[in-house]
């Protein structure tokens, strides 16, 4: 006898496409949104004359971490924009910072509920993992009915991606403040907000950035895959010099992209350390 | 002590039991079985049993027992930070195992104050804002808050260093920081699990001596949680003694040592030392009177004579000792016309530590009668023994 073939793969489908004909109108909605915020935050930072945004990321690395980050960027832009990279450099910023802002904001209401309930973290725990280890290529697939080729499907994509390590951070930031604190805070008459806002959120704090940091690792990965379903920036670039096989373009395009993670990188952990812990 | 005092909180028939099927483990235990043997039947651990005991209004009660004996639970149970499950808690009328989430946060707020044995200072606040961290929690306006965490730190010594984090101090100031934000709290009730018991043994008489002081000033109702029989016997007005979650004897220091309930407080007490218990700080009597080392001459015979002595301690600002001044020197430097005394006095005096024992005091008053000044590391002046009171130390220590 033989067993039938779960049709796992048309039921998914079948259950996309009902979310995509059943959804249209907040799909569009979404989409518009999210092309707006785009285009308004690439306009402003392509609007900037390339100085005289390298002096601003210059003195930001200057304040916020050292003398050396801030020389050291200037050197990597510099090369990037003598490479004739700025502008994909400036739309793959664009998708890595919006990216980054719609996961964190998911991410953290999310975690906290997650540290809190245990049956809430049973439930997202699987799930995360889930989003983790899927090959993030899959991802693209359903973005392109849902939202169209480009940058929108790119963002929908890399949100959920880069998503997972901020929740995951935030709801092991919450549980790692020691029992003795909660007990105090508990103690004194807490409510359950104040514990939250007074104890366990500043406690968890340096966790909780080095989640985001994570996360914007993984976007900046993502955006680049992105590409194959029609997300400008650096990641094009490199697409483009695979179609045409030319090693040296895509290089160049790789360096970009490795500079800009690097940048990213340490300005974010300096931001976790200049905190107190 | 006094069975009339008014109670603070009465403690009836409290029981608690470890587990999910906690009405097993008492029945059981109404049957006559003990901790071990109903938690290999049931599974269950029966972490207290039974305890009755009252806290008096303004006493010092100490709660001691071994680990394991439920002392830490009990504390909990007191401000309802475990669950009881049966008996009752009643302070002020309301029995707080009863209590509704509300009322439960306003009963801590208003009842309790806790200090911990391992300070639980919150990190990321510095000093003054940890004080203040119970009244932020009831809403006390912002000024308001600031003066009285500021009167709380500067009552535990710790005026200056407001602005600092937990991290930058020792042990022993981290403690005052949650002394104070208890202090500040100003709970009706004052709850200290085994607050002293993480820090170093000198540290620790301080404190004790502190605690003391303090509670002989406020008269506040405090529990205290701890494993050692010194400590207990030092600072309790009564002592419950806990053992495998069951109350083996309530009484006085006095009572637990001279009158032990049973083979096991007796085998407890074997371990105090009584001699040295019989040390220069048993002995040593407030100084009555003291000068300062920017007083002129005329103002410390004055004080002499005031208290009918002919010499008198002399410290500096922070009540370091630096010499000792006679009266027939005072008299001299008057004739000198000095403006201070600094220059007079003379250091022919002994001091010991508050340790020291009272058999080595003994042999130093040989020659000259000044009482023996007793300074601390800092070479504060704590006290000063008398002859007299060594004699009538050793003598009583005769006697049992």
């Amino acid at each position: 006898m033989e067993i039938p073939r779960i049709p796992l793969g048309s039921w998914i489908e079948g259950g996309l496409t009902w979310l995509t004909s059943e959804y249209s109108v907040v799909t569009r909605g979404i989409s518009r949104i999210t092309q707006t915020g785009i285009n308004s935050l690439n306009d402003g930072l392509m609007w900037l004359p390339e100085w005289a945004l390298l002096a601003i990321i210059a003195l930001l690395c200057w304040k916020l971490a050292s003398t050396r980050l801030a020389i050291g960027a200037v050197a990597g832009l510099a090369l990037i924009w003598n490479l004739g990279l700025w502008n994909p450099m400036i739309e793959t910023l664009t998708l890595v910072v919006i990216a980054t802002l719609v996961a964190v904001v998911i991410a953290l209401p999310v975690g906290i509920a997650a540290a809190l309930s245990e049956r809430l973290y049973r439930l997202i725990m699987p799930m995360l993992d889930f989003m983790q280890t899927m090959p993030a290529f899959v991802y693209l697939i359903p973005a392109i009915p849902f939202f169209g080729i480009g940058s929108v499907s790119a963002i929908f994509a890399t949100v959920i991606f880069s998503m997972p390590p901020a929740i995951r951070f935030t709801t092991l930031g919450i549980r790692q403040v020691p029992v003795e604190l909660i007990e105090a805070a508990d103690a004194y008459g807490a409510t359950r907000g104040q514990k939250l806002f007074k104890v366990q959120l500043p406690l968890s704090l340096p966790t909780v950035m080095a989640g985001i940091n994570q996360t914007i690792m993984l976007a900046l990965s993502m955006v680049v895959i992105a590409a194959m379903i029609g997300a400008d920036g650096l990641g094009s670039e490199v697409w483009r010099a695979i179609q045409r096989l030319r090693p040296g373009d895509g290089f160049e395009a790789g360096i970009a992209v490795v500079i800009l993670a690097m940048l990213l990188d340490r300005l974010t952990q300096s931001l976790r350390k200049s905190r107190r812990s | 002590m006094d069975e009339t005092r008014p109670v603070k909180i009465q403690v009836r028939g409290l029981s608690k039991v470890f587990g999910k099927q906690p009405k097993k483990a008492l029945e059981l235990r109404d049957q006559g079985l003990k901790r071990p043997e109903i938690l290999e039947k049931t599974g269950q651990t029966l972490g207290l049993s039974n305890i009755s005991f009252d806290v008096y209004e303004g006493e010092l009660l100490v709660i001691m027992g071994l680990s394991g004996s439920g002392k830490s639970t009990l504390i909990r149970c007191l401000n309802r930070l475990i669950d009881t499950t049966e008996g009752e808690i009643i302070i002020d009328g309301e029995n707080i195992p009863t209590l509704g989430e509300k009322a439960l946060l306003e009963c801590r707020r208003r009842h309790f104050s806790m200090v911990f044995q391992n300070f639980a200072l919150f990190p990321h606040r510095t000093v003054q804002q940890n004080a203040e961290f119970g009244l932020e929690i009831r809403g006390v306006e912002k000024s308001e808050r600031h003066t009285i965490a500021h009167n709380a730190l500067k009552q535990v010594g710790l005026e200056g260093w407001e602005d600092a984090y937990p991290n930058q101090l020792s042990g022993g100031m981290q403690q005052r920081v949650g002394l104070a934000r208890a202090l500040a709290n100003d709970a009706s009730v004052l709850l200290m699990d085994e607050a002293f018991s993480a820090l170093d043994p000198l540290i620790r008489k301080d404190m004790q001596q502190e605690l003391l002081q303090l509670q002989n000033k406020m008269q506040k109702t405090t529990v205290f949680i701890t494993h050692d029989l010194d400590e207990a016997l030092n600072i309790g007005d009564r002592i419950v003694l806990l053992k495998d979650g069951e109350v083996v004897q309530i009484g006085t220091p006095e009572e637990i040592l001279t009158k032990p309930a049973d083979e096991y407080v007796r085998r407890f007490i074997e371990g105090v030392d009584r001699s040295r218990i019989l040390t220069a700080e048993s002995a040593m009597r407030p100084v009555r009177t003291t000068a300062r080392d920017s007083d002129g001459p005329r103002t410390a015979l004055h004080r002499m004579r005031d208290h009918s002595i002919d010499s008198i301690y002399v410290t500096d600002r922070d009540r370091q000792l630096i010499g000792l001044l006679e009266a027939d020197a005072a008299s001299r430097a008057i004739e000198a016309k000095a403006e201070t005394i600094t220059d007079h006095l003379t250091q022919d005096f002994r001091k010991v530590p508050p340790e020291e024992p009272l058999q080595n005091l003994f042999a130093m008053f040989s020659e000259k009668s000044y009482p023996i000044a007793v300074v601390d590391e800092q070479q504060r002046l704590l006290g000063v023994v008398v002859k007299g009171a060594v004699l009538d130390e050793l003598a009583r220590a005769g006697e049992q």
